[in-house]
This record gives structure tokens, sequence and C-alpha cells, in this order.
């Protein structure tokens, strides 16, 4: 297959303008006659529905969760980035361009992500517009904070809910076309199946989670916003429902995916404290501006932390990177503690932790300073651990966080199936090997409101003589009924282990592996394991009720099936990448001082997968990547 | 430790649910309580019972979708915290709890502890937004808002959508819920233009539903994870009145 990414000609700073300038339009009276489906409710899935039903096509709107605005985009934290200079620092789209391609470690598009960059500034006009409460001065003017991996203040916040605002606007501005009939509302279905009619993404067969009842939906085009897939470690920053089987049902339909393996573990979450642990809430990067990261000494330490003296304390980020410290970012980070807890110098009960200790910041800057900087994020580590951290340090442990990977898509955000496009975090199209802090909430936002809206009626304006798509169409019924018989082999296998079970033993199995690090002899016996696990849950597994009622077991069931697979492709993928980039660790690659040893003669390229049926091993296909404004260059943060 | 539940099982909206006994035992005190509900249902699906329903999703305090009555209280017994932010360690070893759905007329029990909220969707529907288009926004800077307006508007903007207002309110009352997204949107310079119909079809549409009318017992602010204040129902009164005299 040969991968066409249709990069507009011009020059990089023309290339979105010139495709605006050709892409073909729908006109209004036509639109109506056009539907699309968008799956998902997040930044990327609100926005694009909102946007759309505004224009005149009709849309159907799904989400999992009971209300759109519960979708994940809620969760983030920090900020979202965008190239205003509104500091009069210097910053610009093009230098946004630079840090973010830089960020990723040159495995991103130049021109997806210049493009990115670009309409940055005008999803900050329209989020004001919508009444989302940005960080303000006294003068009144918007504020902006700094981030990782920049040198200039970019990022717009809303206090420490800047995903929850940012979100909110969007599902207002959905529910607004909710209200006026553009756009219907289908709130708790999940999308178990892509109807593929003719070569083309024609529609989808959704479970109706509160009666179990299966419904298809048939539309002109199919929108997959739905978010990342880094809850496969079942231990994440992730909420309980994020799952990947959206756009790997896709995959298994047709869709390529690319670099599943590329997945951000971020270095501050709480660590795992119990088998009952269900999730490692993220504490704010920004606490590696004051905390000090270090472990003991002694391998098995028993002390309290506060009794350890000085010199028996390693303070391994400022020994390995001096010229960073403890602002070293995300990847390394994570990495060197995970290096020193597999060493043996964890602390905590299970030893999988280290210390982010404000002892020193306290004395320094006085427990007052440190409480208005920080207050809320050591409330909140109280409310979960009990723990008084400003008398004892932290304890902090790396957790996954983002999915880089994801469905391959070409500049128009459209999958290799015609028709099927993602969005946001499902595609994998701007963030490279590593995403930068911040361009997260960014990316999901402008791919709605401000790609695909072009794009979509550019694929859309070939059919406006198609008519509607009928659901008695045979693809539908075999689409249906298999849905129907894979839900009925589930309930079916009435075994003796229950579905989480077998979501932690996948987890650990990953986190082992296909995790921080990774080698060959652990990918190919991961991939063994994976096989085995996956065998034992056909066979094994537990799911109690019935299909035709509400039944979260089955609908975690689903999920981890889809799991089972997209673990054996994740360390396919990092197995065949015989170098070291951004979040992909391989411990073969790295130089003397255990750093990241990219190679771009050979491996210049995104990873494109294509499902090869129930037997046989994926499928690769490769993008090269070309770079004509800014060349590669090694990343170092000694 | 050890507990005692007294949970909630009701198999759908038009069945009679009732309390059913469990106990548990050996939990360690720094569980959250949604991970006590997670060994629960482990324990009963390996002895082939069905698990409980419960809301949730996010599990750090954000998403608003969990919520349950914990001893009569919405999100159980801290302030300022949601259900999936409270642990184990706030109950006493051997303690008997009651875990019941979020229940009032306007949110029908689904199943067990889950229970309809798609009431809240249909407000915001009716008025809760700036009728902004895609692409219609001048530059973010054309509008200078001063930082304690903003700072206002956030305190009510941080609504999470939970219902632990209304759960907790005699009267079944969306008043906090409600007024909270029209005062957002009505103390921001964007959100003016509207004021007026907003805040009546709003209104209307809470009236609509099957939510009962706020008598100032200041109960919700009290279980609000998000401390939003009950200054907004007078102003929203305020806002509702001055519209009904003004409008034309």
């Amino acid at each position: 297959m040969k991968l066409d990414a249709k990069i507009p000609a011009g020059s990089l700073e023309h290339k979105w303008d010139n495709f605006k300038k050709k892409a073909k339009l729908v006109n209004p009276a036509n639109r109506k006659k056009l539907d699309v489906i968008v799956v998902g409710t997040g930044l990327a899935g609100s926005s694009i529905a909102a946007s759309l039903g505004e224009m005149g096509y009709n849309v159907k709107s799904f989400c999992f969760q009971d209300s759109p605005r519960r979708a994940h985009s809620v969760a983030a934290q920090g900020g979202v980035n965008a190239a205003k200079n509104y500091k009069n620092d210097g910053d610009s789209v093009y230098r946004m361009f630079v840090d973010t391609l830089k960020g990723g470690d040159f495995r991103a598009r130049e021109a997806n992500v210049y493009r990115m960059a670009e309409c940055s500034l005008n999803l900050i006009d329209q989020a004001v517009a919508q009444g989302v409460p940005f960080g303000r001065e006294y003068g009144g003017y918007l504020n902006n904070r700094s981030f990782g991996g920049v040198q200039v203040s970019r990022t717009f916040y809303a206090r420490g809910q800047t995903g929850q605002q940012l979100l909110l606007g969007a599902y207002q501005a959905l529910m607004r076309q909710v209200g006026k009939g553009a756009v219907q509302l289908f709130a708790r279905h999940e999308m178990l199946d892509l109807v593929v009619i003719d070569g083309k993404a024609r529609g989808i067969i959704v479970r109706n989670l509160d009666n179990g009842e299966i419904e298809r939906h048939a539309a002109h085009a199919v929108v997959l916003a739905t978010g990342g897939y880094g809850k496969i470690y079942y231990l994440s920053t992730l909420a309980m429902g994020c799952n990947g089987s959206a756009i790997w049902r896709a995959h298994k339909k047709g869709a390529l995916m690319a670099s599943p393996s590329w997945i951000q573990i971020h270095p501050t979450s709480l660590p795992q404290s119990g088998d009952y642990q269900s999730k490692l809430t993220l504490m704010s990067e920004s606490l590696r501006n004051d905390g000090r990261i270090w472990v003991p000494t002694k391998a098995d330490e028993t002390r309290e932390a506060n009794t350890i003296p000085e010199d028996e304390r390693d303070y391994y980020l400022e020994r390995r990177y001096p010229a960073f410290g403890n602002l070293a970012p995300r990847d390394i980070s994570s990495r060197a503690a995970k290096e020193r807890i597999d060493a043996g110098f964890g602390i905590g009960p299970l030893k999988n932790a280290v210390y982010l200790d404000f002892a020193k910041a306290i004395k320094e800057q006085g427990h007052d300073k440190i409480k208005e900087k920080y207050g809320n994020l050591f409330d909140m580590y109280r409310k979960i651990t009990g723990v008084d951290a400003y008398k004892e340090p932290m304890m902090i442990s790396p957790s996954a966080h983002f999915s880089m990977g994801g469905l391959w898509v070409d500049y128009e955000l459209m999958t290799t199936l015609p028709g099927l496009f993602a969005l946001g975090e499902a595609n994998f199209a701007d963030h490279g090997a590593n995403r930068l802090g911040a361009n997260s909430l960014l990316q999901a936002s402008v791919d709605g409101y401000f790609i695909a809206p072009y794009t979509i009626a550019n694929y859309l304006s070939g059919d406006i003589h198609t008519g509607k798509i009928s659901t008695d169409h045979p693809e539908f019924a075999r689409a249906h009924e298999a849905v129907e018989g894979s839900l009925q082999q589930l309930i079916g296998i009435n075994g003796s282990k229950t579905v989480d079970y077998y979501h932690k033993t996948l987890g650990k199995i990953l986190y082992d592996y296909c995790g921080l690090a990774r080698h060959a002899a652990g990918l190919e016996l991961a991939i063994q394991e994976i096989r085995k696990l996956r065998e034992d849950f056909y066979k094994n597994v537990k799911v109690p009720g019935n299909l035709s009622s509400m039944n979260s077991e089955l609908e975690k069931a689903g999920r981890v099936a889809d799991y089972l697979e997209i673990g054996e492709l994740m360390c396919f993928d990092a197995l065949t990448r015989n170098e070291s980039c951004g979040a992909h660790f391989r411990e073969e690659y790295q130089t003397e001082d255990g750093e990241a040893l990219r190679n771009d003669s050979e491996y210049q390229f995104i990873s494109a997968w294509e499902w090869p049926g129930m037997q046989g091993e994926p499928i690769l296909h490769k993008e090269e990547l070309t770079f004509e404004v800014l060349q590669p260059i090694v990343r170092s943060y000694k | 430790m050890k507990l005692n539940l007294k949970v909630w099982r009701q198999k759908d909206r038009n069945s009679q649910g009732q309390l059913v006994d469990y106990t548990l035992d050996h939990l360690n005190p720094h569980m959250s309580f949604l991970e006590m509900m997670d060994t629960l249902n482990e324990t009963l699906i390996l002895n082939g019972e069905e698990p409980v329903e419960f809301d949730h999703d996010c599990r750090e305090g954000i998403c608003g979708q969990c919520g349950m009555m914990i001893n009569g209280i919405a999100h159980g017994p801290l302030e300022n915290t949601t259900t999936c932010q409270l642990h184990l360690r706030s109950f006493q070893d051997n303690e008997t709890i009651f875990i019941e759905p979020f229940r009032s007329a306007a949110f029908p029990v689904k199943r067990d502890l889950r229970v309809d909220r798609s009431a809240f969707d249909r407000i915001i529907s009716s008025g809760g937004f700036v009728s902004t288009n895609t692409g219609q926004a001048p530059d973010a800077h054309s509008l200078p808002i001063s930082h304690q307006l903003t700072e206002e508007a956030f305190d009510a903007a941080a609504c999470i959508g939970c219902g632990a207002c209304v759960a907790t309110c005699k009267n079944g009352s969306a008043a906090l819920f409600t007024s909270a997204k029209i005062n957002h949107l009505v103390l921001l310079p964007q959100g003016k233009e509207e004021r007026q119909e907003r805040v009546i079809n709003m209104v209307q549409q809470m009236d609509a539903e099957a939510f009962g009318h706020c008598s100032n017992t200041e109960a919700c602010e009290v279980e609000c994870p998000q401390g939003i204040s009950v200054l907004n129902i007078a102003r929203m009164n305020y806002e509702y009145n001055r519209a009904l005299i003004t409008r034309k």
C-alpha cells in the first residue's frame, strides 16, 4: 500500500492556505442531504459535531458516558498552547512549530505541525468568545504560563482546570446544536463496529449501554474522536472508560494504525499502593520547579524519609542531568526513575516510587510561599494519600498518560479508509514520538474546530448525489450479527476469572516490556505472553449478566478483548523500530551515558500497520518523513 | 478493616429496589471508596452474582460522573469531595455504611446506583451557551475582562454537573446547577447579549423537568464538591425577574 499524506504544495507557511483555496465546498442547500456520524464528545468530537451542525449537515453524536461533558478532555489540568506572543517574548507560529517538532523527536510531519501552530491563534479567540474563563492579568488581558520544553510563555490556562473549561465551551456549542435539532445526541451509546460499504466508511453499529439494544446508524462519513488508549496499561492517569475499541475496530475494517507503541509515560503521578488500585492520579508537572527528586543510596531502605541523612540520598536527576536537573523532560525523568526503582532503590510499601521533596524549598522560601504556589496540589495529595507533604516528601512514580500513536491519517485527517476521519488523540498526527505539555488540548481543538470542517466538506462534496445510506444494506446486517456474536461469545465463556484480572495482567506485561524501556528479547517474550493471555481470556473469562440489559462488565470485556490485540501490535511496533526516539526507548540503542540514540538514516518514517486477520503477523507500511525546513538534531539535556 | 454495606439494588427503572447487605473484610484503609466498590463487585462476580452498577469515570473529581448517597450524604462525609476522592480512612473499622443512588424525581434510577441525569443536558441545551459559531470570534484581546470578574465567573463555571445539589435538596431543586451556568455566562461581556432569553429559557426548562423549587435551605452548597455558592441562586432570581420586566 502506498501511503499518500496528501501534503499540499507550496512553502510550509502557505500549505494550509493553499489547501483551503482549492478544497471543494458543499453548498448550504446540499448540506442537509449529507449525514455525518461523530463518535466521541471530548474536545475534538464536540467541536467537530458542533461545527458541522452549525454549517447545516445532519450530525449524530455518540458517547459512552452519560453526558458529553464527561469526556476525558475534562481532566486536563495545565493549559493550552497558542503562539499569540501576548507576552512579547519572541514567540511566533514558526517558533512553536520548531518546539513541537523537536519535542516530538522529529517523528512527525512538518506540514501538520506547522498547521497546528498556525491554528492555535484562532482557538484562543474561539474559546474566549464562548465564555471560557482563561486566567487574566489585572489589566484585563489574558495571562500565560511557561511549560516544559520551551523558552517562551505561550500556555493559556483556566486555573488547574483548563481541560474542563475548554470542554465545557465545546459541550455548550454542541448542546446548542442539539437544541436546534442540527445534532442528534446519543449518550450512553458505545460504538462496536464500523460499517464499510464499497470501500467507504458508511456507518457504525452501537450498543445502547442502558438497555443493551444493538443499533445501526448510517452516514456519508464517520468521524472517530474517541481519544487515546493509554488505559491499556490498566494503571494510568486516564479515566476508567477510556479505551481503544472504536479505533481498533476501524483498524480491523481496514484503517491503518500508526506507531501504536508511542505512549507517553508521565513522571509525576501517585504510585500504586496495592493490588486493588484502579487509577494513578496525576500530580502537575509544575511541582518539579521546587521539588527535588531523590531515592536512598541504600537499596531496600527501611527508615522514614526524614530520618535519612543528606549524604545517604541520591538526587539522581541532578546527578545525571546537571543542566536541567529536576526539570528534565518527561520521557527522561520517567526513565531515570524506572532505572533507580528497577535497581532496588524504590521507596514506599511496594518499593515502586521515588521521593519528591519540598524540604529545601520550604526552608528557603517559607511554608507560605510554597502553599501559595502549590497549595491545591498539596491538598489533593493529602486527600488521596492522607499525608501532609509540607512535613514529609511526596511519593511519586511514572504512569501511562497519552498515546501519540493512533489511526494513521493524511493531511486531511482521513484514515486509509475513505470517509473515515480520526481527530484528536485518536489519530497519530502531530506529536511525533513525544508530546509537549499543553499541546493535547490544542490538537484536539484545532482538529475539530478549524481543520476537519474544511477537509470533511472536501470529501463530502463527492456525495451530494449519493442519497441516504440505508441501514438495510447487507454490510450493516453482517456487522450487526458479528457484534452480537462476539458479545454472546464473551458472556458464553462463563469461566473463573474476572475481566479486571486480564486487564491488570496485560497492563503489567506492557509496563514491564513495552513501557518506559524496551528491548528485543523482552518484546518477543511479551508477544508470546500476550498471546497466551488472550487464549486464556477466551477460555476462562467470566462476564456475568446478559446482552439485553445494562452490563458494565460486558462493556469492559469488549474493551479488554481489544486491548489484548492492541497490546500485541504495540510490541510488534516497538520491536521493529531499532532506534530510540521520544517515548520509545530501546535499551540496545543508547549512548554510552544512557541517552536515547535515534537512527535517522533508517527509521525516519511513521510505521503504519495493516491488520492481517486473526492469523498472521501485522503488515508494516512506511510513510517516509522528509524535513524541508528544519533538519533533525540531537536532543540533549545534560 | 471490615465494613458492613447496605447497598441499594434495583434491576431497572420500573422495578422495586431494596437495600442488600454485604460484608467486606481485609480492606486497606488507603483504598478509595470506589475501589472498595470494585472489590465488592469482584467478589460478587466470582460468586456468580451480578455486580453493583455505579457511575464513575475519571476518578479524580472532575468529570462529575460518580455520585452516591453515603450514609445519607451526597458524596459522603468529606467536604468539597466527590465520591471518587473519598477513601476508607474516613470510616471506622466495622462501620455500617448505607450506599444509595442520587435520588430525585428528575433523576430516575436506571439500575442499582446509576441514575439518569440527562435533564441537566437539556437545561444546558435550552440556553446554557454563548451563541457563537465556529470561526466568528474576534481577536481574544479585543475584549479585556477584569481579573476579578473572570475569577467570579470561574467560580460559577467550575460546576462539574454531578447532581449532588439535586440529590441533597429536599425539594429536588436544580437551582444551584442552573444558576451556576447562568451566572458564569452573564458575568462575562460575551454572555450579556443573550441574558434575557437565556435565563427565561433555562428556568422554563428546569421547571419542565421534574425538579422542585428552591426554598433556600442552602443544603446544595454544603454538598457541592466544587463549593459553588448559593449566591448564584439569588443572582439567577434577579436575572429572571429582570428579564420578565424588561423583555419586549
